[in-house]
């Protein structure tokens, strides 16, 4: 035994710090490599987002000196239940949001499916389709407000060729929302048909092969094997996307030619939930208010999202069983 | 600009770029929480100037860079709306500030709040009686002891007509018959009606859009929006409410081309000849000069309907919080004295708010090619003499753009006058409330 300990001493100071700096290597660094997103994340994300939740309880607002401390408790958020405004927003997000979301990923599938097919200079139209998401909204934007002008836009004049009488695209609900939404699916179709292509290529090709041989054309294995087996990333793009229309901000506010573009519209009838808070907050100087609406609208998106994600629990049910 | 879809970026460069920033304004931080540099009055130093539209400053920047080497003046510009939210932005996080800052004069009583956050001129040798009372009230501390802003132009109004659409419609096209026959607003819009029977040219409207022709009569009006204890007072006075039917009965006439001011289609409606007036105060001559029309119409230039009355102008500030106060307390201070700014009236047709320039024989004398040789001078001079203040208040320019806006939904028949009008009280509601 004395000989034993003997061996072994002199071996200990030698192998333990070693020993002991790769168990703590290995059970920090984890911590430390993925610790710069996290510190980034509490300071421009989590702590933002705190102090406005803070800034929506009180009655700061830029015109009233002194006003910043003042505790109002959840009274911005009563005022915005009641708030016609808010709900006109909320009205205009949703509706923008469904005529974007709907026709843009419905595209993107089909966009998907015949870049999946051998063509000449596959590359490049598969480039070619995420061009638009990298160009800037605001030159996007300033460019569809001349197509959708009211005198001298193009689309005016390509609807007078077929005796269609000019429509003001900015006067009216239903025509400003469709200008929007048209903007917003120029730019997002490409990025989610990209995605939808990478998840059809990890489909099997077998399963066309014997689709083939069974005897089904192009659209039905589209429609029985493709579509099933994009299930999940369907839901990814609808979830990613849902929330970009509830953030709908740069498109509405560039598309507006009002002397302030963050009211949407001469009637608000195209102003989002974003711009509503940006109008309250830096227009109007309500820094309590702005932050409440912020905050309803950050609300609305983890309920809309939670609701996905249930829904999304259920289908997976659905297929086990 | 915020893009429309955050959080769709990986995690590692986001924050990989992050950490770089972070660092980098930790570094920046530093260096100009230092001693600044402006203790030397030689070094080498950039001034930034921000602006909402074209002062005409370029000629200005460069012999003010010959009189002084050691200084670079670098401008920005922003839409005006923006401009000023983020001038509010930066002054509540006590950073990021132009060491020159403009505010408009419809925008300032917003800032009075802060006059502390900016540099007092009258501790830096200007004296107010430069300019008239009513142009440094507003950009004064409620006490009077703080000036923190210079003026720089104003907006003494005229009526600009276009002459050869006059003489087509059977009008008279001499300037001042022109002004004897549009004596008042009532006269306009009746004047316009006769207009749009007589004109050959259908396409061309009275007037641009309902919203411009509203800011100038309410602007003549001897109260505003506010009252003089600084109230909003847009229900109780009559004057709002009879400029507004006004205005909504010649949208209702077809008077109104309908377009947006300051929007490209405005431009357009320029060279198109979509309408054939427009309340011209003097900065919008720069409109003119951008925009003339394609089909060689000539503009000329009347007195306008109502007699006087300010819209417009702008002041100079110098935040604290920039980096070289005092170099921009002397640009300031040099594009506000009277030799530029009687430049900038001669050149660029920015009338000058400093009051002993009114009377010097090159200004009250000046004529502009641009409207067939018309008197600006003399016009813009009698018109800034005709003043009467108006009180301001801290949302005025937002006011006036709500009630614009439901102008707006009448001319694109989104609804009548008095839905409008309704509207738009629930929008001034949200506004002051």
């Amino acid at each position: 035994m004395a000989a034993t300990v003997s061996a072994d001493t002199p071996l200990r100071p030698a192998r333990a710090p070693a020993a002991r700096w790769s168990r703590a290597d290995r059970r920090v660094s984890p911590y430390l490599y993925t610790a710069p997103f996290f510190v980034v994340f509490a300071l421009f994300g989590l702590f933002p987002m705190l102090y406005t939740g803070y800034v929506s309880m009180t009655g700061w607002r830029a015109d009233r000196p002194g006003s910043e401390s003042t505790w109002v408790g959840l009274d911005n958020y009563r005022t915005l239940l009641a708030d016609p405004f808010f709900w006109n927003a909320l009205k205009n997000t949703v509706g923008i949001g469904v005529l974007a979301t709907v026709p843009q990923l419905l595209l993107a599938l089909g966009l998907a499916h015949l870049l999946n097919y051998r063509v000449r200079g596959r590359t490049f139209f598969r480039l070619g389709v995420l061009l638009p998401n990298v160009t800037s909204v605001a030159a996007v934007t300033l460019i569809f407000v001349q197509l959708f002008g009211r005198d001298f836009g193009l689309i005016n004049w390509l609807f007078g060729l077929f005796g269609v009488d000019h429509i003001d695209w900015q006067a009216g609900t239903l025509s400003s929302w469709t200008a929007i939404a048209t903007i917003v699916t120029w730019r997002w179709t490409g990025y989610n048909a990209l995605i939808y292509l990478a998840a059809m290529q990890s489909v099997p090709f077998e399963l066309y092969e014997a689709a083939a041989i069974d005897g089904a054309g192009r659209w039905r294995q589209f429609r029985s094997i493709t579509v099933p087996m994009l299930r999940p990333t369907i839901l990814f793009t609808v979830i990613v996307s849902t929330i970009g229309a509830l953030q709908l901000f740069g498109e509405p506010m560039l598309f507006s030619q009002q002397q302030d573009p963050t009211t949407g519209g001469s009637q608000h009838q195209f102003q989002t939930l974003a711009l509503y808070s940006y109008n309250q907050f830096w227009g109007r100087f309500k820094y309590g208010y702005g932050a409440a609406v912020s905050w309803a609208m950050f609300l609305l998106i983890v309920v809309i999202v939670a609701v996905n994600l249930l829904a999304a629990r259920r289908m997976k049910g659905v297929d086990a069983a | 600009m915020p893009t429309t879809r955050p959080g769709r970026r990986t995690a590692f460069p986001a924050a990989a770029t992050a950490v770089a920033l972070a660092a980098a304004l930790t570094v920046a931080g530093c260096s100009s929480s230092g001693t600044p540099a402006q203790d030397d009055a030689n070094a080498k130093i950039t001034l930034t100037v921000n602006l909402f539209s074209d002062f005409g400053y370029a000629d200005l920047y460069k012999q003010y860079e010959q009189l002084h080497p050691n200084v670079t003046i670098k401008e920005n510009r922003a839409d005006m709306g923006a401009h000023h939210q983020n001038l509010q932005a930066h002054l509540l996080a006590g950073s990021g500030t132009a060491d020159v800052e403009a505010i408009e004069i419809g925008q300032v009583a917003g800032f009075q709040p802060q006059a502390s956050k900016f540099v007092n001129f009258l501790d830096n040798g200007v004296g107010k009686d430069q300019w008239v009372p009513s142009k440094t009230a507003p950009a004064s501390s409620t006490d009077g002891s703080v000036l923190f802003g210079l003026g720089t132009d104003m907006g003494g109004m005229a009526l600009c007509y276009r002459s050869d659409l006059f003489k087509a419609a059977g009008l008279p096209t001499d300037r001042d018959q022109v002004s004897a026959l549009l004596t008042d607003w009532q006269a306009y819009t009746a004047v316009g009606k006769q207009f749009l029977a007589k004109s050959p040219n259908k396409g061309a409207k009275w007037f641009d859009s309902a919203g411009n022709l509203f800011s100038a009569i309410v602007a003549q009006a001897p109260t505003g929006f506010y009252d003089s204890s600084g109230k909003p007072v847009v229900t109780e006075n009559p004057a709002v409410k009879q400029s507004f039917d006004l205005v909504a009965g010649a949208v209702k006439d077809g008077e109104s081309a309908g377009i947006q001011a300051f929007t490209p289609a405005w431009d357009t409606g320029f060279q198109k000849s979509q309408f054939a007036t427009v309340a011209c105060p003097a900065w919008m001559s720069y409109e003119f000069k951008a925009n003339p029309p394609t089909d060689k119409g000539t503009w000329d230039m009347a007195r306008i309907p109502g007699g006087g009355g300010n819209w417009g102008g702008s002041y100079l500030t110098v935040p604290k919080s920039g980096k070289h106060t005092k170099a921009a307390v002397d640009l300031a201070k040099w594009l506000t004295a009277p030799e530029q700014e009687a430049w900038l009236f001669k050149n660029k047709g920015y009338f000058p708010s400093d009051q002993a320039l009114w009377s010097q024989p090159d200004i009250a004398t000046h004529t502009d090619p641009l409207f067939n040789n018309a008197p600006t001078g003399k016009i813009f001079s009698q018109s800034a003499k005709d003043l009467k203040p108006q009180p301001l208040g801290a949302h005025g320019a937002e006011i006036g753009t709500a009630l614009g806006n439901a102008l707006t939904s009448i001319e694109q028949g989104k609804a009548d006058a008095a839905t409008a009008w309704t509207k738009a009280l629930a929008d001034v509601a949200n506004i002051t409330g």
